[in-house]
């Protein structure tokens, strides 16, 4: 499985912090698992299309063409705001 | 180089991280910078929460960190970000330096903003008395990094 987490104002407007996915052992590129939770509602579809969405793969920041597999933390959230 | 880094809903004390830095043997300067949460314009601010990615958080300003020092001969860096709700006027985050000299320290403190600003999990959620809002990314906070570049 991978752990599918999104935070802030994503994680509202989805009504979701957490989702897993099962990848069947196979290793995907994060474009992928994006495209497969953009086709599970109108509204997921819309908010993650956005071209400023940030990713990150176990903790780290990664583009969409990383690749993610079974035990992975992947991370969706909008630009950072802090400090 | 000592780099000491901490996410804490728990307010901080600039006095006591100023003391702390300035214990370093070599170290002829030391810079602060504190970030407080500011009035809206029109004063309508009730409070702000601070969400974060908790793990991810730490890891990215522990990165932050050592980047500068590898940029910048640094003595020590302390990093202090708070999360959960703050009101106006409270302390939000604090970078202290201690370095050599005093040039290092101003470009080592603004340079580690400028990525927190950038690159650290944290968002802002403003309560104000027209309702909750996100707060948006700054274009000019990314294009502050371009000086690093």
């Amino acid at each position: 499985m991978i752990k599918i987490l999104f935070f802030a104002a994503l994680r509202e407007r989805l009504e979701c912090e957490q989702y897993l996915l099962s990848c069947d052992g196979k290793i995907l590129n994060v474009a992928t698992v994006l495209e497969q939770l953009r086709n599970r509602c109108n509204n997921w579809q819309q908010e993650l299309s956005r071209t400023d969405l940030l990713c990150a793969v176990n903790q780290q920041l990664v583009p969409l063409t990383a690749s993610v597999q079974d035990g992975d933390e992947l991370a969706f959230f909008p630009p950072v705001t802090g400090g | 180089m000592s780099i000491f880094v901490a996410v804490q809903s728990d307010d901080f004390c600039v006095a006591s991280e100023y003391n702390e830095l300035r214990q370093h043997a070599s170290c002829g300067a030391v810079v602060t910078f504190s970030g407080l949460v500011r009035e809206l314009s029109d004063n309508t601010l009730h409070s702000m929460t601070l969400e974060h990615y908790p793990g991810m958080t730490e890891q990215a300003l522990i990165a932050i960190a050592e980047q500068a020092q590898q940029r910048w001969q640094l003595g020590a860096v302390h990093i202090i970000h708070r999360v959960g709700t703050l009101k106006p006027h409270q302390q939000i985050v604090f970078v202290g330096i201690a370095s050599a000299h005093r040039a290092v320290a101003f470009a080592a403190c603004e340079f580690i903003m400028d990525y927190l600003k950038n690159r650290a999990p944290f968002w802002k959620k403003e309560h104000t008395a027209q309702g909750d809002y996100w707060v948006e990314a700054k274009a000019s906070d990314k294009q502050a990094l371009t000086r690093w570049e």
